[in-house]
């Protein structure tokens, strides 16, 4: 079925095709005729941020949290090289976005027209795909194969670029049919490889699974699985960052998160198992260390989707490219056929020796005196909150991100929005926006530094707007703590420029937008604090003023091996030599 | 430092020391592309390319498929196996990317090379330099009182041999198309 519309009707009616229910967007000359669009109809919302770069950190989170593709729609020029940040954000971690650009009109591309922009030269290296619309006979079906590209195989932002005079001309609208598209990446894992990985879990002594962010891109039935097979085979299991959740913190096998600021137990069993089973993490150099270090006695398997991502680091013994689920599925059935074998007495050794590594309890950290540690205010906030099912959690970059990941636990996948592998200042109060258009009865928290909430505080008018009861939970130190804590280990505590000075006052910041305002520096005081933020039907800036010198640990310093972690600030002087201070 | 050999100007001095000591020898592949004949398609091959820190050393791009919209990129490129093996895949990842082919470990293949050499000279260097281009079979595409130009096909390093030859007679200007390549066989 056809009919005949205008471009910019083309994409309204694109999107309802699509399932899409919210976008996140900013006007501008060069979408006029599609924001038309948007005002005359009522299935699609459409969120006002306050800058694109939020535009597109609130479709990340809103996607993350809701498994569906995120919707942004920016305008030319400015517009688009706001969105620039986001798109690369979600590159790097794998968020399927969507996200319209408008252009100058066809005939005056080239011309430095006014808010002209190469915005599919400059967003090719930071989007999965782009396209440029020259005809509107070729948009819809370029929509539809947007969609397609963002959500399949490997997830990522795309974006489409849309020139003015496209969007005011009619032709023929196609709806989402069966894909002609010749993007097709390969789902189901190869068997051969799928029953060495079998063989390998029935013989392993010393065996761990290390999961990341592809078992949750992977959807919800890849979480089921994971967690069929781990409590099945009985082996331990840790994640990176973007994977919390997948296997539940409360499960009996969970370890805890890994790498540079993971745990201590989790990062010892990496070092010494003699088999690592990589589901959907990449080995990343927040993960590895040092290289020529890494489990160096352990057979690799490594499944995932994107045949770029094995061998690029870390030389894999048994690669299977296919999707988490389709890969998790097969992986049971053979193991199920082959009677269920794992080596029992091998595997009660090897959690023997993970309970010594758990005695260390490397994130103890004592609370006394009359300033709050900011560990204690994210232990807190974890035990006020953790009974409610429908907690999402963002974050911001920095110490109080790797705080929230250790100290906050996730027993559901898709609850956890945080900027990975870019790390972008500024993601988490827009990201946490997104989540909250996605579950609008659901409880959002925003773990923040004040640092990086200010980069996109001008997000607090859209919150107010749209009565988003979004809870900005900022960890105020004073300072770029992350940057800090570098500077007093490699730079000799010369503390250039890692100050917050002349911050505002959050509670009348909060107070000038209609929000609420809560600041709290007395522990006493917290737990009634948090409780009051929670109570509060509406945005609340939550401004804990905490420790200002904090370290986070454990912390394997830049350049070397998992078991040569640093615990507390006892074992810091001098450990990172001039070699691995070159690294970041 | 790295196993990779990154030419100067891109990143080698980042961060960690990521690249893997796999195998430290360098090889010279070529691959064949298969790809969407559609605006930007090169840009992203060659931004990969750049944007990754890996060589080029030619490149070659036309339509090989009118209705099928389909164009044929030849790449020559040095690494060692682990970055050849990345080159492949990454370039996999590229949405209108079809097929990507590496023709050295995919069996024999064959590889030519075009190129116009202008010579200028008088005299005995005249003379030679026709003796040469008949051994090479170059043929005479243009020619003044006091210069020729020729054509010349074939490998690289026939090309090559013949520039090394013209050099000393008075090689004034060459151009070079750059590699084809195809694999040997029926299919
Ligand atoms: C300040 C700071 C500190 C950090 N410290 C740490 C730390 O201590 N520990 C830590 O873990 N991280 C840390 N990170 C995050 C780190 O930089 C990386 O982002 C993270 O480790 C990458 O996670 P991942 O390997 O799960 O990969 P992702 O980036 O989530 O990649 C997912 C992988 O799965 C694949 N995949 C995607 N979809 C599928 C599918 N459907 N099926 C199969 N495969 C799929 C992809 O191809 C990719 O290879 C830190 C970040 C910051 C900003
Ligand atoms: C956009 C951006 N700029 C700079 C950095 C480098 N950086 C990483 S953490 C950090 C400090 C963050 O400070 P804050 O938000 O207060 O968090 P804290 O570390 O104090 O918890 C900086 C500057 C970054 N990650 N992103």
């Amino acid at each position: 079925m056809s009919a005949q519309m205008t471009g910019a009707k083309m994409v309204v009616q694109a999107l309802i095709d699509q399932g899409v229910d919210t976008v996140f967007g900013y006007p501008g000359g060069a979408v006029l005729p599609i924001y038309d669009e948007v005002f005359q109809q009522n299935s699609i919302r459409h969120v006002l941020v306050r800058h694109e770069q939020g535009a597109i950190h609130a479709a990340e989170g809103y996607a993350r949290a809701t498994g569906k593709v995120g919707v942004a729609l920016v305008t030319s020029g400015p517009g688009a090289t706001n969105a620039v940040t986001g798109l690369t954000d979600a590159l790097m971690d794998s968020i399927p976005l969507v996200v319209f650009s408008g252009q100058v009109p066809t005939f005056m591309i080239g011309s430095d027209a006014f808010q002209e922009a190469d915005t599919v030269g400059i967003t090719r290296p930071c989007t999965k795909h782009n396209w440029l619309v020259k005809d509107t006979e070729k948009l819809s079906n370029t929509i539809h194969e947007a969609f397609h590209v963002a959500a399949s195989g490997r997830p990522g932002p795309v974006l489409v670029d849309i020139p003015k005079d496209v969007q005011f001309a009619a032709a023929d609208y196609t709806a989402p049919r069966a894909m002609t598209s010749h993007y097709r990446p390969q789902v189901k894992g190869d068997i051969e490889g799928i029953t060495d990985l079998v063989k390998a879990i029935e013989t392993a002594k010393k065996p761990i699974f290390y999961t990341g962010g592809g078992v949750i891109n992977s959807g919800p039935a890849a979480s089921q699985l994971l967690r069929e097979l781990v409590d099945g085979t009985g082996f331990p299991i840790t994640s990176t960052l973007m994977g919390l959740g997948a296997y539940p913190a409360s499960g009996d096998n969970w370890l805890g998160m890994l790498g540079m600021h993971g745990l201590y137990e989790s990062n010892m069993a990496m070092h010494d198992c003699d088999l690592m089973i990589n589901i959907g993490a990449r080995f990343d150099d927040r993960i590895t260390g040092r290289i020529d270090a890494f489990s160096p006695n352990s057979k690799k398997v490594h499944i995932d989707v994107d045949p770029s991502s094995i061998n690029k680091v870390i030389r894999t013994d048994i690669a299977i490219v296919g999707d988490v689920a389709h890969v998790l599925e097969d992986v049971l059935k053979v193991w199920k056929s082959r009677g269920r074998k794992t080596d029992r007495a091998g595997l009660d050794e090897w959690w023997a020796q993970i309970a010594d590594w758990k005695t260390v309890n490397c994130l103890a950290y004592t609370q006394e005196g009359k300033t709050i540690r900011p560990q204690y205010a994210v232990e807190r906030l974890e035990a006020l909150t953790k009974h409610r099912k429908d907690r999402f959690i963002s974050t911001e970059v920095g110490q109080h991100q790797m705080w929230a990941a250790q100290y906050m636990g996730f027993d559901d996948p898709n609850r956890w929005m945080t900027s990975g592998g870019l790390g972008t200042m500024g993601y988490g109060f827009p990201a946490s926006i997104g989540v909250q258009m996605g579950h609008p009865d659901a409880l959002v928290i925003n773990v923040a530094g004040e640092a990086s909430w200010l980069m996109n505080m001008q997000e607090l008018g859209t919150a107010v707007q749209y009565r988003l009861p979004v809870k900005q939970f900022i960890l105020n130190n004073e300072r770029l703590g992350m940057v800090r804590q570098w500077q007093e280990l490699l730079h000799g505590e010369r503390y250039s420029s890692s100050w917050s000075e002349a911050l505002p006052d959050f509670v009348k910041l909060a107070e000038a937008f209609g929000a609420k305002g809560i600041c709290v520096s007395d522990p006493d005081d917290l737990d009634d604090a948090i409780m009051e933020m929670l109570d509060h039907d509406g945005p609340v800036i939550f401004d804990c003023l905490v420790e200002k010198h904090e370290n986070c640990f454990p912390m394997i310093p830049s350049g070397k091996a998992h078991n040569e972690m640093l615990l507390g600030e006892a074992e810091t002087q001098g450990v990172i030599d001039s070699k691995g201070s070159v690294l970041v | 430092m790295s196993a990779l050999n990154i030419k100067k100007g891109s990143t080698s001095h980042s961060a960690y020391n990521l690249r893997p000591t796999f195998s430290d020898t360098e090889e010279r592949h070529t691959l064949a592309v298969l790809v969407e004949n559609e605006p930007g398609v090169l840009a992203r091959v060659i931004g990969l390319f750049s944007g990754r820190g890996y060589n080029i050393e030619s490149l070659t791009v036309a339509e090989v498929d009118h209705t099928g919209h389909l164009s044929r990129i030849t790449i020559v490129t040095t690494g060692t196996p682990q970055v050849i093996n990345q080159i492949t895949a990454q370039l996999g990842r590229i949405v209108p990317v079809h097929e990507v082919h590496d023709l050295t470990v995919e069996g024999h293949s064959v590889e030519r090379e075009l190129a116009l050499f202008k010579v200028s000279g008088k005299g005995e260097d005249r003379v030679e330099a026709l003796r040469l281009a008949d051994v090479f079979r170059a043929r005479v595409v243009d020619s003044t009182l006091e210069s020729f130009v020729f054509e010349i096909t074939g490998t690289p390093e026939k090309i090559d041999a013949f520039a090394d030859l013209m050099r000393p007679i008075g090689l004034v200007e060459m151009a070079r198309t750059g590699v084809a390549a195809l694999a040997r066989g029926a299919k």
